[in-house]
Formats: C-alpha cells, sequence, structure tokens
C-alpha cells in the first residue's frame, strides 16, 4: 500500500507492493517490520541513506495497534527530524511533572512545573499514538522506504544459518531482505522464533490498561493548573489495589488519558480485573476530581515489556536485529516510565548500523555487531544498564504499599493540628509511621542503599 | 460488572473499533482448561475474553481482542493457548490511545 493511501475497501483485491518490490527480480537492501517509532526511525535511517527499505505494518495504517502510557521525550528526534515539534502531531506539552502516592483516601504529590518545557525545544510531549505513528512513518516514506500496511509479518526466512527475509500473510508474499530488523512490538513473535529471547519470564511484562476521557480543553486547563498547549504527566504509586503495578493520568487537548499498568503474573493469579482496579483509582479522591463528568472516548489495552536490561534478548542474529519493545526496551524505572524514545534511539541506530553492514558488505551477527556498540555508547543501553535494578525495586511490596503508606501518614501527622496536644517530632512521626506500615528500619535502609545505588 | 464499574463493560468496548477478521487468531484447548487450577487468562485478558463455562471449561472469543498477548503468556499450560497475530488489516484499531 503505498502511504497515504487509504485502507483498502472491504473485499477488493490488495494491491501488491510485495511483488513490486520484487519485480526488479532481486532482494531489497531492508525489510523493517512493525511501523511503530522504532520501526520508522530505522527504515528512516535506511532510505536516508539510499537503500531500499520495505516497512510492513500488520495494521491498516502505522500506530494502529499502538498505545502507551503517555509521554514522548523527543530529544532523541533532534537528529533525525530537525525543528520536529513544528510539524508533530502533538497534543499538549508536558510543563507539570507529578510523582502522586494514594494510600487509603491520602494523597501525597510532588509536583514540579517549569514552563520552559513548554518552549522550544521542549521536554515531554502527549501525543496519541496512531497519530504520531503514522507522522513518523510518513517521514520514513518521504525519505523512500516504502511503507506496505495490512501485511502480518508471519515467520523468517533462513538460508542457513543467515535470515534473508521474511513470510507475510499476502498471498505469495515472501519478501527477501539482505537485513531484516525486527521492530514488531512487545510480543515480538520474529525475534522469538530466531531464538534470540531464552526465556520469556511473564514477571517481565505487564499489562497496560486505558481510558481516554473527553472532556473540553478550557475544563482540562482549569482542573490541571495549565494554559494553552501545557499539559501534565502524573504517575501514580500505590493505586492498584494490592497487584504490583502503577497508574498514570495525563493530558491531551480535549481528553484525559488515565490508566493502570499491571504486573501480569499477579494479575493472573488474582481475583480483580484491569477494568475494576482502574475503575477503583478513578474513585479516589486524589484522582477523581480530575476525571470525573468525562465520557470514556476509548478503552485500550496492551502488553509492556518492563523487564529491562535483564530481560531483553540476544539483540543481534545473523541478519536480524531487534529493536524498541521487541527488544524489551521499554524503561520502567519508577519515576521514568519511557519507551517512545528507546524505541526510536535503538532503530535509527539499527537502520545506521544495518547501513554499515550493508557497505561493507557483510550482514552476519558479526558484520552487524555495530548496532550493539552504537546502543551501548547512547542513553538506550547505558540507561537500562545502570537502571536495571530498578524495576524490581519498583515492583517490591516496599515501594508499592509500604512507602506510600508510610509517605502518606507522616504527611498526615506533620500537617494534622492536633491542639491543644503539642506537635510531634518528625522522628517520633516517622518511627510510628514505620510501624504502622510494618517497615523495617533495616529493610528501609537495604531499600534505600539499593534505590542510591541503582539510580546511580 | 456493574457492580465495579460505572460503564459497563459492554459500553468500554463499544468504544474500540474492531475490524473483525474471518479466522480465530486465538485458538484455546479447552480440554487442558479442565486440568487447570490457576485460569490466569479470566483475568488477566483486559478484554474479558476468556469466560469459564460451569462444566469446567472455559469459552472464549477472538473478536474483541486487544492483540496484547497476556493471555497466552499468562497460560501456564503448555499449548492450551495459541495465539498469534490476525491476518493483516483486522483487529484492533486505535485512534485516541
Amino acid at each position: 500500500m503505498i502511504p497515504g493511501e487509504s485502507p483498502r475497501p472491504e473485499g477488493s483485491p490488495r494491491p501488491d507492493p510485495l511483488q513490486r518490490a520484487d519485480a526488479a527480480g532481486s532482494e531489497v537492501d531492508a525489510i523493517v517490520v512493525g511501523a511503530g517509532p522504532a520501526g520508522s526511525a530505522a527504515a528512516l535511517e535506511l532510505a536516508r541513506n539510499g537503500h531500499s527499505v520495505v516497512l510492513l505494518e500488520r495494521g491498516p495504517f502505522p500506530g494502529s495497534k499502538n498505545m502507551y502510557g503517555g509521554v514522548i521525550y523527543g530529544r532523541i528526534l533532534d537528529t533525525l527530524v530537525p525543528k520536529w515539534w513544528e510539524e508533530a502531531p502533538i497534543q499538549r506539552w508536558v510543563t507539570r511533572r507529578q510523582t502522586m502516592m494514594l494510600s487509603g483516601d491520602q494523597a501525597l504529590t510532588i509536583d514540579y512545573r517549569s514552563d520552559r518545557w513548554g518552549d522550544p525545544p521542549y521536554n515531554g510531549a502527549t501525543a496519541y499514538r496512531p497519530d504520531f505513528d503514522q507522522w513518523l512513518a510518513d517521514k520514513a516514506a518521504e525519505a523512500g522506504a516504502r511503507v506496505v500496511c495490512s501485511t502480518t509479518a508471519t515467520g523468517l526466512i533462513h538460508e542457513g544459518e543467515q535470515v534473508v527475509g521474511v513470510t507475510t500473510d499476502r498471498p505469495g508474499g515472501e519478501l527477501r531482505a539482505k537485513v531484516v530488523i525486527a521492530c514488531d512490538g512487545a510480543n515480538s513473535f520474529l525475534a522469538r522464533e530466531a531464538g534470540l529471547y531464552e526465556n520469556l519470564d511473564p514477571a517481565n511484562f505487564t499489562v497496560g490498561v486505558k481510558e481516554t476521557i473527553a472532556l473540553p480543553s478550557e475544563v482540562i486547563d482549569a482542573r490541571f493548573g495549565v494554559r494553552g498547549d501545557h499539559g501534565v504527566d502524573i504517575e501514580i504509586l500505590g493505586c492498584t489495589g494490592g497487584v504490583p503495578g502503577g497508574g498514570f493520568v495525563y493530558t491531551n487537548r480535549d481528553t484525559v488519558s488515565v490508566g493502570l499498568v499491571l504486573s501480569l503474573p499477579e494479575l493472573a493469579k488474582g481475583d480483580k480485573r484491569p477494568e475494576q482496579l482502574l475503575h477503583q483509582m478513578k474513585q479516589h479522591a486524589g484522582i477523581a476530581p480530575l476525571v470525573e463528568g468525562g465520557e470514556v472516548r476509548e478503552y485500550s489495552a496492551h502488553m509492556i515489556p518492563e523487564g529491562g536490561y535483564e530481560a531483553m534478548p540476544e539483540l543481534i542474529g545473523n541478519g536480524l536485529l531487534v529493536a524498541g519493545d521487541a527488544a524489551s526496551m521499554c524503561l520502567a524505572a519508577g519515576v521514568w516510565l519511557e519507551g517512545v524514545n528507546f524505541a526510536i534511539g535503538s532503530g535509527a541506530a539499527a537502520g545506521r548500523a544495518t547501513h554499515r553492514a550493508i557497505q561493507r558488505g557483510d550482514t552476519s551477527a558479526e558484520g552487524l555487531e555495530g548496532y550493539r556498540t552504537r546502543l551501548e555508547s547512547s542513553f538506550v543501553l547505558s540507561d537500562h544498564r545502570k537502571l536495571r535494578e530498578i524495576p524490581h525495586l519498583v515492583m517490591g511490596d516496599l515501594a508499592q504499599t509500604r512507602l506510600p503508606g508510610m509517605a502518606c501518614g507522616v504527611a498526615e501527622q506533620f500537617f494534622h493540628v492536633d491542639n491543644p496536644a503539642p506537635k510531634p517530632g518528625l522522628r517520633r512521626i516517622i518511627r510510628s509511621e514505620m510501624k504502622t506500615n510494618g517497615v523495617r528500619f533495616r529493610d528501609l535502609i537495604r531499600e534505600s542503599v539499593k534505590a542510591i545505588r541503582g539510580f546511580g | 460488572m456493574s457492580g465495579y464499574s460505572q460503564i459497563s463493560f459492554e459500553t468500554r468496548m463499544d468504544s474500540v473499533e474492531f475490524r473483525v477478521g474471518e479466522s480465530a487468531h486465538i485458538t484455546v484447548d479447552d480440554t487442558l482448561c479442565r486440568d487447570c487450577s490457576v485460569r490466569g487468562c479470566i483475568t488477566a485478558c483486559p478484554a474479558n475474553l476468556f469466560v469459564p463455562t460451569s462444566d469446567g471449561g472455559i469459552v472464549f472469543n477472538y473478536e474483541q481482542c486487544f492483540e496484547c498477548g497476556a493471555c497466552s503468556l499468562a497460560c501456564n499450560t503448555e499449548g492450551a493457548i495459541d495465539w498469534s497475530y490476525p491476518e493483516g488489516g483486522h483487529g484492533v484499531v486505535f485512534h485516541k490511545t
């Protein structure tokens, strides 16, 4: 399907760009599977360097299968698309960033704001992924990549040890290339098929659910204390009804997105369903006034590879690279929840490494080794390596329930005026809240040391 | 479900576009489910596609699948759930996500 072309009408025969790609009787340089941010960044780099590249997307348009938990950090785009902020389909620029801890009926929030984040070159932005991903895929198409939608890659084609292409669900839909870049998302069937994942532990995955709630933009401005195209992102702890995970609320222009991220194995064990837990969070006094009265415009869900560095597969095979969620590159490190930037960073690195490998005529795993070097010298692997302990820490019981409970309890006692009784000392408050929340001193010290070490 | 949610589960799912294909991309061998004590798929599936039957089996439908993959990862009985992507161009289509 030619980019920009509308999805084919039901029942009409599919146009066959795969045939056209093969028409010259030769393979293309690269096939990128998945037109999310990783895939489009890879295809963009390759096309710009003059390579023939097919970008396969199983959805009817890029981004149609994608949802997320809210913020795109754009610095990685600066080199790929200069002044991207003038054209990218952004909902709001995040100028206010909050971390909220909930316990019982209590809420304690750390609230940072800076209007500087609302001016170029900006920091974080909210966007609808179907809009954003399509925009980035269009960039790749403009550079010369052939974007083929409504086409599922069903497997890898091997010649000996070398991956030489993919099979698709189109009739006769085999496509050959020097390199295949798997950007096929959290479930990466291609990376699994290639044996790059040693073990797939459900504990490394969370289920994300989200409601997009319609509210007039003036109401959003008033409720969240922002104006114009400025917006808010709130990360929430202690809101998941005992299932390890976290929550989020963020603003779009005329919708608010509210969601939860829930440990997959714990969710599978429990008797609570995701939408029930989401409803519970929305009832909390800290959240309810932000979202009430709005109509649910769209419900969505996705799986998130949260395991970080330790959960990553082998990133390189013979003729095969893995990037983005397919390589477990989502960063879920408590206060940092990032994914789109890691996808773009890894996709672009895969594109560049593939370009060099093709130039040198060696697309074996060895020839593609530049991918790892590039990732290691960038934030993609250095952040993940540095923060590799944090995902476990955040999903631990201390961070999940006891810490929010203790923080809220300390705040309550500290700010509660109990005249004629004199104010209790801070030390006594902390000690009593530790006891109430079952936090032992040595656990607190141990976890704090881990956190300090883990956050580098 | 209505005891828990402001909106019914049906209303919730009605907000999502699904371009349903003709062939199922999920199959469940529910003879295996009868011996499963965990049945993680039932709570883990955000679309609530797996429903236990009174005779110990599991019925499912594939039409309103978010394609997240949670069911097949959560399933601890080898071979009980066979899940793949639907045919290209079909399945869930997100818009404001």
